[in-house]
């Protein structure tokens, strides 16, 4: 996978976002506002930064993804299957009865360290996971994928300051940035303002990319890798539903999938046709 | 008898242990926030300062990197009064109990025995919150003696989360050196066919002073210790309905959704008999003596004597 060039993960981006449209879709329900500003993120993750092996999904040196912004569950699951933790004609279950696809991402699928939905908890449960490996020497790394919106929740900032207490070196928090939460903007719901400049304070490394540019996302990652004393922050800068003319930059695509046919096809064809 | 009067520490029985075991389990990592020289797991930090953290007064962090220390591999143990856990309800539902993080619980300075510190931090909601969550199990000791065995044997598994209640009081000693708890099992403190009183905690200490004195009114009362909440010792619940016809549950608790509730539960369904719920009605503690807020809340030894007499003698109320 290491193999994959800037062109092969922007294919692979496409047919995450595709296959995102069709789980929202299908189960006429789901969030993919925020799965398709982080698809790009999650691509490079799975398909060329992280140390994984869907034949054994247990490894112990294998790195830690946690989605703390459980909502973009459709993000995850397809790279999962797209990766070849589970067979993509799975994914046509997503959120309904007879599948494990629940809606928010759920630990009893393979390749998925926890379960989240409920927002503010998968920092710390990632600090967990780092200091465990901080504790048995372990070199592996730990990501955990946060929302925006989340930043509001306070188990977010308490988590802040136990990672830099611990000198987590070995993990990376990447803020999904796309300004949107359920409600509306974040800037009008809660102002977050410069986030950058508020966590660097709490004793965190910070660098900030354009989280939909395939080639910075690919070299924060790299960047991440190197030794450190202390844990990075990456604010990724996204659009919310990045992709779809529609659902760009639009609150209303935060938590509906595309209304009608016309839509989901007008979507199918624009990622299609994107580079 | 002679035996209660030695009075022990739960939490310092558990600090020690738990210090013991990080000796021989490498494993074994502590987590607290900001009051681990109160639920003594400070013991086991000054010891092994490397696998002992400290979370600040942050519950919920506390909690999440609990979950993920578990899921990596590691037997947690996090510690914090009981009343601030509970902070943390959601935290513990999604990464703890849903995801089936096997981390240790053992809270201490429950219920009204805390005393001074008010009804703010007498949390008497506890059992009930912890029991209604899939995948916890609930276990409260009864002594120093039960708290070290439930230690020791929460440490040998990393199969489910446990919610373990201790106090700042020190207790009675009720137990043998010799005692092994087991999970799910109640122990009988002491025989009889007239009425059977249930408790945990302090109160199983009250109840069999009790039963002394229900003796001198010609009332034989069955006493037994119900520390293992979930999952419940139904067959023992069924029995005592059956062989005494009458149950009292005792508990340092809401009457709502603690062991009273749970007995009535079990015999409604399996064999109903009256059943009397001694607790703290719905409402708060307040600041006191914790021995003395007993007797203030009605929940004392003599309490337990005239309910149970009254109760044994037709009056339901």
């Amino acid at each position: 996978m290491e193999s994959y060039t800037i062109n092969d993960l922007n294919a692979t981006a496409r047919e995450i976002r595709k296959e995102i449209i069709k789980m929202v879709y299908s189960a006429k329900s789901g969030h993919p506002g925020g799965s398709l500003s982080i698809a790009d993120v999650i691509t490079a993750l799975y398909f060329k930064e992280m140390n994984i092996d869907p034949e054994k999904p247990d490894k112990p040196d294998r790195d830690i993804l946690i989605m703390s912004k459980g909502h973009a569950s459709p993000a995850e699951y397809a790279a999962l299957a797209l990766r070849g933790y589970f067979p993509v004609e799975l994914l046509e279950g997503f959120r309904k009865v007879n599948s494990k696809l629940e809606g928010h991402v759920h630990r009893g699928i393979p390749g998925v360290e926890s379960s989240t939905g409920s927002l503010g908890q998968g920092l710390g449960v990632a600090i967990g996971f780092a200091l465990s490996s901080k504790l048995d020497s372990k070199t592996n790394k730990i990501y955990a994928i946060l929302g925006d919106g989340e930043m509001e929740e306070g188990n977010i900032w308490e988590s802040l300051m136990a990672a830099s207490k611990y000198h987590l070196g070995n993990l990376t928090a990447i803020l999904d940035r796309n300004m949107i939460q359920l409600d509306g903007f974040t800037e009008d719901i809660m102002p977050l303002g410069n986030v950058a400049e508020k966590v660097a304070p709490f004793g965190w490394e910070v660098i900030t990319i354009n989280g939909n540019n395939m080639d910075e996302v690919v070299n924060a990652l790299e960047y991440a890798k190197k030794p450190r004393d202390r844990p990075l922050f990456i604010v990724a800068n996204t659009i919310k539903g990045k992709g779809v003319s529609y659902m760009e930059n639009n609150p209303k695509y935060h938590g509906s999938p595309p209304a009608n046919e016309e839509e989901y096809v007008q979507a199918l064809k624009e990622i299609e046709g994107s580079q | 008898m002679e035996k209660m009067d030695r009075m022990e520490s739960l939490r310092d029985a558990y600090g020690k242990e738990l210090a013991s075991l990080g000796e021989k389990n490498k494993d074994i990592v502590v987590l607290d926030a900001d009051l681990s020289s109160s639920t003594k797991t400070g013991v086991f930090g000054k010891k092994f300062p490397e696998r002992f953290f400290n979370m600040g007064i942050s519950e919920q962090s506390m909690v999440s990197a609990a979950a993920g220390l578990s899921l990596a591999g590691k037997t947690v143990f996090a510690s914090t009064f009981a009343v601030f856990l509970s902070n943390t309800y959601n935290v513990i539902r999604q990464s703890i109990c849903y995801n089936e993080a096997p981390v240790n619980f053992v809270v201490t300075h429950s219920g009204i025995s805390l005393g001074e510190d008010g009804p703010t931090h007498q949390i008497l909601e506890d059992v009930g919150i912890m029991s209604g969550l899939p995948n916890m199990k609930v276990i409260v000791p009864v002594d120093s003696i039960e708290t070290v065995s439930v230690i020791d044997y929460l440490a040998a598994r990393k199969t489910s989360p446990y919610y373990v209640r201790l106090t700042r009081e020190k207790f009675p000693v009720l137990n043998d050196e010799n005692y092994e708890f087991k999970e799910g099992k109640s122990v009988t403190f002491r025989d009889g066919s007239d009425v059977t009183i249930m408790g945990y905690g302090i109160m199983v200490s009250f109840a069999l002073k009790a039963a002394e004195q229900l003796k001198n009114r010609g009332i034989d009362a069955r006493v037994i210790n119900m520390s293992s909440i979930k999952p419940l010792d139904r067959p023992a619940i069924i029995k005592a309905a059956r062989e005494t016809g009458k149950i009292v549950t005792a508990e340092e608790h809401s009457i709502y959704n603690g062991l009273g509730s749970r007995v009535a539960e079990v015999t409604s369904e399996e064999y109903p008999v009256p059943v009397m719920r001694i607790g703290m009605p719905d409402i708060f503690g307040k600041s006191g003596k914790g021995m003395e807020l007993f007797d203030y809340f009605h929940i004392g030894v003599n309490d337990i004597v005239e309910k149970t007499d009254r109760f044994f003698k037709g009056d339901f109320k």
